[in-house]
């Protein structure tokens, strides 16, 4: 099927996004910035499904906002932030913030401007009917080893929360 | 209009693939107008089965039988007052109904009723509604928060914690289903709509494939699907002697009639997945073994013979009716309400209705089938304790859930 109203879609969930973050860094509420971050996430999720990639969409919506999002919200209400919401909203070093962000960003624009050619000139169309098989079968054949490597990684990950937090083995 | 109207059934796709947008716009509208028919049937049936189960009547009162009684209650939900508790969050109290009900209902797009009658037909349908299923807990962690009361918080973090918990149990179950619609071609399909088509192909139900395999995913998934919607006798987390109605106590009027419509809804859409995926999606029974136009024509009777087994039932309590002059109002609401049924027996009769509903009939007998079966444990099984129940679905759920997982995929490298 061929794509509708591009600009439209990318300049609306761009914008969620941006403006999602912002309400991130800057609400006092705390579950007030998990929302916004959960928007944040969702829009993303709107932007891998523009690039031709709806496995990707799918797994961010079920672990980033359906997982990881959830266990934000618990950790916030499970731990009293009376005391955390009292305190200061930004600290004290902000003009080194502002240099250090100004100085990320002239980087970003001198890699834009000088170099234009890595970019690619349009979007990639991948094949969408046959998109979970073939990343299926690169991550079997090809990336064989990063994806066990990666599995590994998040069995000791599990393993170091249990032993962690568990007050007798 | 007429010819525009049929010349888009000719067509035989899903608006999805058609790219029809003004279509997609009507099954929405129909699929949304079907489901809050089905709540309010369920809402009936619920009390009516609840109490036959424990020798009682039920409403009689409202209408025939109690027929008008969800009527009843949707008016008092919706005159009921408004109540924010003071100290709530107000933008997060407002938001979380919203969530659970958007999260209910947006999976109803990729649920396949019939080989062409979905909304659309995702690749990665599964995954989608899987997805946005879990959606739904973000909004019961909302609502519990945002109503600033204790009984709330802890009730919806128990709730979550269940739904999240029993989430991996179901996805274990849902993927080795998957596993199995790969056996006849070389690769698999998470398109709903593909896999009731493996299963027509490999000319099974996946919960009769590999035996016991498909049974034990089944079975799993059978449970975690009822954890996840917190309905007995996993409802800890509202359980009104614990809790106070947990999550959605503070929750008035047409607020709580949000999450009670949601909650119905995402029943139905997990049934659904169950359904495609273990029962052969809208296939009638034994379509390859009694196959040929006679056992077809046999088959397409069977919904208006449904509906007038209810009729017959109707008219058999219309006669029972006792004879005072004060039950002659009742009683004509009866027997109207048996005619109706009757009615669209008949309907149901005509040939050219009879060969487009057989899909959508069986796709629908087979949910209703699972919506008794929620009744049922609601009054056969006493409430998990929450240690309990977070005991079962890590200890027991998903280490059964990984070992089915390996044994199919084992099994289905073999064969």
């Amino acid at each position: 099927m061929n794509p509708v109203a591009t600009p439209f879609f990318f300049y609306f969930l761009s914008g969620v996004a941006v403006i999602s973050a912002l309400m991130v860094i800057t609400r006092r509420n705390a579950v007030h910035s998990a929302i916004s971050l959960i928007f944040t996430l969702l829009s993303l999720a709107g932007l891998y499904l523009m690039l031709y990639a709806p496995f990707v969409a799918g797994v961010q919506i079920i672990l980033y906002v359906g997982g990881i999002m959830v266990l934000f919200l618990f950790v916030i209400m499970l731990v009293n932030l009376d005391r955390a919401m009292l305190e200061e909203q930004f600290n004290k070093q902000w003009p080194a913030g502002i240099l250090a962000a100004l100085a990320l960003g002239a980087l970003f624009l001198a890699v834009y401007r000088k170099g234009i050619a890595i970019f690619p000139k349009s979007t990639v169309v991948l094949s969408e009917p046959s998109n979970t098989q073939d990343i299926g079968k690169m991550l079997y054949q090809q990336y064989l080893l990063p994806f066990e490597i990666a599995s590994l990684l998040l069995l000791v990950a599990i393993v170091g929360a249990v032993v962690m937090a568990k007050r007798r083995i | 209009m007429l010819d525009y109207i049929t010349g888009y059934l000719k067509q035989d796709m899903t608006p999805g693939q058609a790219g029809n947008a003004l279509w997609a716009l009507i099954y929405i509208l129909i699929i949304f107008a079907g489901v809050s028919l089905a709540v309010i049937a369920m809402n009936w049936l619920e009390r009516k089965i609840l109490a036959h189960m424990q020798v009682r009547l039920g409403p009689m009162r409202v209408g025939p039988h109690g027929l008008l009684q969800p009527i009843a209650d949707a008016i008092k939900l919706l005159i009921k007052e408004d109540i924010i508790p003071d100290q709530a969050d107000k933008l997060v109290f407002w938001l979380a109904p919203l969530v659970i009900v958007l999260a209910a209902f947006t999976t109803f797009i990729v649920i396949p009723f019939g080989p062409t009658h979905a909304v659309t037909d995702m690749n990665i349908g599964l995954l989608f509604m899987i997805g946005v299923a879990s959606l739904g807990t973000l909004g019961v962690i909302m609502a519990g928060w945002a109503s600033n009361s204790h009984y709330p918080l802890l009730g919806s973090l128990r709730s979550s914690a269940q739904m999240v918990s029993y989430e991996i149990a179901m996805g274990m179950a849902v993927v080795s289903a998957v596993l199995m619609t790969s056996l006849d071609t070389d690769t698999g399909t998470l398109s709903m709509i593909g896999i009731v088509r493996a299963q027509e192909a490999q000319h099974t139900w996946f919960i009769f494939k590999f035996f016991p395999l498909g049974l034990i995913a089944f079975f799993i998934f059978a449970v975690a699907m009822v954890a996840e919607t917190n309905r007995a006798p996993f409802d800890l987390p509202e359980a009104e002697s614990e809790l106070t109605a947990g999550f959605h106590t503070e929750y008035s009027g047409f607020r709580w009639s949000l999450f009670f419509l949601a909650e119905y809804a995402a029943m139905i859409a997990v049934s659904s997945i169950a359904v495609t995926l273990w029962l052969g999606g809208w296939m009638r029974p034994f379509p390859h073994w009694l196959s040929g136009s006679l056992w077809d024509t046999a088959f397409s009777f069977v919904p208006a013979l449904t509906f007038f087994f209810f009729a017959g039932l109707t008219f058999r309590t219309f006669l029972r009716m006792p004879k005072h002059p004060a039950f002659k109002i009742q009683k004509l609401g009866l027997g109207g309400f048996g005619a109706v049924l009757g009615l669209i027996g008949v309907v149901l009769l005509a040939p050219p209705v009879r060969d487009r509903i057989q899909d959508i009939y069986w796709f629908v007998f087979k949910v209703s089938a699972f919506m008794y079966l929620y009744i049922w444990y609601r009054g056969t099984f006493p409430r998990y304790r929450f240690d309990q129940l977070m005991h079962l679905g890590w200890k027991f759920m998903i280490p059964t859930g990984i070992a089915v997982l390996i044994l199919t995929a084992a099994l289905g490298l073999r064969f």
